[in-house]
């Protein structure tokens, strides 16, 4: 049994690699390698156009924020990155959306292939009704990276350990996942989406069903893992974004002149610092200074 | 002028509180309600009441085993429900080989794969319509295809197989619609959480959505397999026995049959002096049957729905 | 087997988005049994009305139209006088929905708006152990009980089997049908209606009758129409407590048949009919009647059904 697909040309550390020894000062004008880039990006559901014109770049280990009020597309737009809104019926992607240079809309794409590669981590914590080991090792069963025994064993602490998990639940993983608290849980299911090896990690307002604790230590994960991995988090809110983002992308909504319709619109999209301190568009000081929305 | 306020006491205000005066009317209409329950529950009674009486005498005196294992007869003393009971049990099981996988497969479609077209619409229109075909209708279609048509020669006609499959076409939208709903109460958020770790849609359907849905999908095919399991009309179609006749031996499926239901109707048919006592203990055999089997399927749901 | 603990960023190429080949094979031929079961209904479907219009065409086409107005109902004796068994039927409805009308409701009322979670818990599985019952064993009750202690009693004139004992015995049969969809549709208005209505200080009666029950009149009149198409098709109460007899009938204390009991007794000496000139065809037009007649009840119901989801 061999691991299905690991990219050939592979630049990354190995397992053995020690991850502290890479350097986190880099400044973001010595800008990293762009993992996703983006033209002219929009969202249909069905003839109503949910978001347009995003054009963006994200960056390989950045945390990159889409922040804006609600109902401005940036979940629709997250959804994009590892094309869940596949599941859609009625939603269509027009636009690019690249990946490391391939276009992700493809035909020759598979989207579950790009799901292993690009997980993602939803609002409300969604564990399978399956025991905390299970949970962990359901998405390396499906991909073949490993079968029952020892190198799941391994798979599993690992992941539990890169989410902060481990040493709560060690002595009893074979139990439900759905005893486990809130926060817990939202661990779990960042572990559950780091075990099967992604590259990036959505986060889709990964803490808003969370307490001001909980939401704590998934924000110092996250600072955590993002050496390891790129991670798109949406949030709605501005001082998370200001906190743990590298970049942010700033959304909203216009209301169409000709019909009584909504469509998200992204604003701005500049390194954190200087949207929060120095944003060029008056809609996002606005919206940061919180005079709207 | 002024208006004097009327001295107020504690008597006036509960009496103010419980109304000007007694509620007639709401108490008759809650009466009224009440009697149609009694009503329902008079009925089965007598229902229950009227099919007993010489039937558990029947069993008693010649026993349920030996009742159930003597074959049709002229004779009332000596008849039993042997053939009968081969003949319901067969069924029962080519209900569950066919109807269930069928109807599961279906629902699965419609539910999981089905993107919202047209056509998926159709199909969901055409299995809710199928589940109001009254039952004699079936009866029609498997004489059609199963004993005088095309299906001829695998089914040896009027067999148990045409009655089994007869009676799978007939559970099938009713295991469809209850399977589909249960697949349906399953939470997206769970199947979010599978493709979003790169699982294809078969994996998170056998993986995620079947476990959750199966009590559901299960119940709804005993409740069905229950349902079809007293259908008598469509078998009167398909040629069910109603005289003796020799064969009706378990794995016998090209064979002639008959089934509970149909003895029953046969006998009632018959004499009521000689042939009370026999109908009445095929009835309760039947009543055994599909009552513990309609248990057995409403206690998984309860325990089902308590879960929820 | 080289551990995997750290991830592989980097560039990728189109080859290593495209998957595994073998999970996507599976999915394909999951994606094509799935359908092909999904389109077996359709074909059964197809099946039914092919058959049903075919064998019909081909009995009307052995008859002269105007036999069908013949006053009698005797297929083996070559007369086809449609309007008996469907006289037979609208009188047995009429007989069922009147006794399982109102029941049905009121049980549904009491379930829904009045019965504590205790008692629901006990008066429910009653209903069910009801409609679960077979209806030949009805049937018998019919003939056994219902004919000899209620209809003699009161119509001492009258045949012991008749279209009246049939009747009452599709109605029991009809209740638990009537109770479940009503009490869905009553369960279905929401609680807020029923607070603003003792909240202006109505009795409970009054909220009931004037507010709830028209609420969900949509999906009480879909439960009535329900129950007119289950009564249309039952076969076997009928069959076995009707009489049988192939003459008009005038009210429902002749004896008679329905449509669906004319095809049980056709078919009922099936060895001995088939080939004999169209008498089997017969049941093939009579079944297409009773298609036509319960698929338009049906669609009809389930417009008033959608009409109750849309609302609330």
């Amino acid at each position: 049994m061999t691991p299905i697909s690991q990219p050939q040309q592979s630049t990354a550390p190995t397992a053995t690699v020690d991850l502290t020894a890479q350097t986190t000062d880099e400044p973001l004008e010595r800008a990293k390698p762009k993992v996703f880039e983006t033209r002219d990006l929009a969202v249909f559901y069905g003839d109503f156009r949910a978001v347009r014109d995003v054009n963006i770049a994200v960056h390989q280990s950045e945390i990159t924020a889409f922040i804006g009020p609600s109902g401005c597309g940036k979940s629709t737009v997250l959804r994009c990155f590892n094309r869940m809104n596949d599941l859609i019926d009625i939603a269509r992607v027009d636009g690019h959306l690249t990946f490391h240079g391939v276009d992700l809309y493809d035909k020759a794409v598979n989207p579950v292939e790009v799901r292993r590669r690009i997980g993602m981590v939803f609002q409300k914590p969604n564990p399978f009704p399956k025991s905390i080991y299970e949970n962990v090792a359901y998405a390396p069963r499906l991909a073949g990276l490993a079968k029952k025994g020892s190198a799941m064993d391994e798979i599993v602490e690992t992941s539990l350990r890169k989410a902060a998990l481990w040493d709560e639940v060690k002595d009893r993983q074979k139990k439900s996942a759905l005893g486990l608290s809130g926060g817990q849980q939202q661990r779990l299911c960042i572990a559950r989406a780091l075990a099967v090896n992604p590259e990036v990690v959505l986060m889709d307002e990964p803490c808003s069903a969370l307490d001001p604790i909980a939401t704590g230590r998934i924000e110092d994960l996250m600072e955590e893992i993002k050496q390891q991995y790129t991670i798109i988090i949406v949030t709605h809110n501005m001082q998370q974004a200001a906190r743990v983002s590298d970049r942010c992308a700033f959304f909203t909504t216009e209301v169409s002149e000709t019909s009584d319709t909504r469509t998200g619109v992204l604003v701005e999209y500049d390194a954190t610092e200087k949207m929060f301190s120095n944003p060029s568009d008056e809609r996002t000081e606005n919206y940061v200074t919180g005079r709207f929305g | 002028m002024a208006i004097t306020a009327p001295e107020i006491t504690t008597d006036v205000v509960r009496a103010r509180l419980q109304g000007e005066k007694a509620d007639v009317s709401g108490a008759a209409f809650k009466d009224l309600l009440v009697a149609c329950l009694a009503m329902v529950l008079a009925a089965l009674i007598a229902l229950i009441a009227s099919v007993s009486g010489e039937g558990i005498d029947v069993l008693w005196r010649r026993g349920i085993v030996e009742f159930m294992s003597e074959p049709f007869s002229i004779r009332p003393q000596a008849a039993g429900v042997y053939q009968a009971v081969v003949g319901t049990v067969t069924c029962a099981v080519i209900v569950a080989v066919f109807a269930f996988p069928l109807g599961l497969a279906s629902a699965i479609y419609l539910e999981e794969y089905a993107s919202d077209t047209f056509f998926t619409r159709a199909i969901d229109v055409v299995i809710r319509n199928l589940a109001g075909v009254p039952a004699v209708v079936y009866g029609l279609l498997g004489y059609a295809l199963f004993v005088g048509g095309p299906f001829k020669e695998i089914t040896g006609g009027s067999s148990v197989l045409s009655a089994g499959l007869t009676l799978s076409i007939l559970v099938l939208p009713i295991v469809v619609i209850t399977s589909a709903e249960a697949i349906r109460a399953v939470p997206s958020a769970l199947r979010e959480g599978g493709f979003g770790v790169g699982a294809t849609r078969w994996e998170v359907t056998r993986t995620l959505v079947l476990p959750n849905a199966l009590p559901g999908v299960l119940t709804g095919t005993i409740l069905g397999l229950a349902r079809a399991l007293g259908e008598a009309a469509p078998l009167i179609l398909v040629g069910a026995a109603t005289s003796g006749f020799s064969g009706g031996e378990p794995g016998d499926l090209t064979g002639r049959f008959t089934a509970l239901p149909n003895i029953i109707a046969t006998w009632s048919k018959l004499p009521p002096r000689n042939w009370t006592g026999n109908t009445q203990a095929a009835i309760l055999v039947t009543l055994a049957l599909v009552l513990g089997i309609n248990a057995v399927g409403i206690i998984l749901r309860n325990r089902f729905e308590k879960k929820k | 087997m080289t551990a995997i603990s750290s991830p592989t960023p980097g560039p990728v190429s189109l080859e290593d988005l495209a998957g595994d080949p073998k999970r996507q094979r599976v999915e394909r031929v999951v994606r094509a049994v799935l359908t092909v079961a999904a389109l077996t209904s359709v074909l059964i479907s197809i099946a039914i009305i092919y058959v049903l219009f075919r064998d019909a065409v081909a009995f009307l086409g052995s008859i002269r139209l105007s036999e069908l107005n013949d006053d009698v109902w005797l297929p083996r004796g070559g007369r086809f006088g449609l309007l008996s068994p469907v006289l037979g039927t609208l009188w047995v409805t009429l007989v069922a929905v009147v006794i399982a009308g109102p029941i049905g409701l009121g049980a549904a009322i009491y379930l829904s708006e009045y019965a504590k979670p205790r008692v629901r818990r006990i008066v429910k599985p009653i209903v069910e152990i009801l409609a679960s019952i077979p209806s030949v064993v009805v049937g018998f009750f019919a003939i056994r009980f219902i004919a000899p202690e209620i209809t003699e009693k009161i119509f001492s004139n009258s045949p012991s089997q008749n279209l009246l004992v049939a009747g009452i015995g599709v109605g029991l049969l009809t209740i638990p049908l009537m109770t479940s969809v009503s009490e869905d549709a009553l369960r279905a208005v929401p609680m807020s209606l029923r607070e603003a209505s003792s909240g202006l200080g109505a009795k409970k009666v009054t909220t009931v009758v004037r507010v709830v029950v028209p609420a969900a009149i949509s999906g009480l009149v879909a439960g009535l129409i329900l129950s007119i198409s289950r009564a249309i098709g039952e076969t076997m109460v009928v069959f076995l407590a009707a009489g049988g007899t192939g003459t008009r009938p005038d009210s429902p204390l002749d004896g008679g048949l329905t449509i669906t009991s004319a095809m049980a007794s056709v078919a009922s000496g099936t060895d001995n009919v088939v080939g004999v000139g169209n008498t089997f065809q017969s049941i093939f037009f009579l079944g297409l009647v009773l298609f036509l007649i319960t698929l338009s009840l049906n669609v009809v119901a389930d417009r008033f059904v959608r009409r109750v989801r849309q609302k609330y």
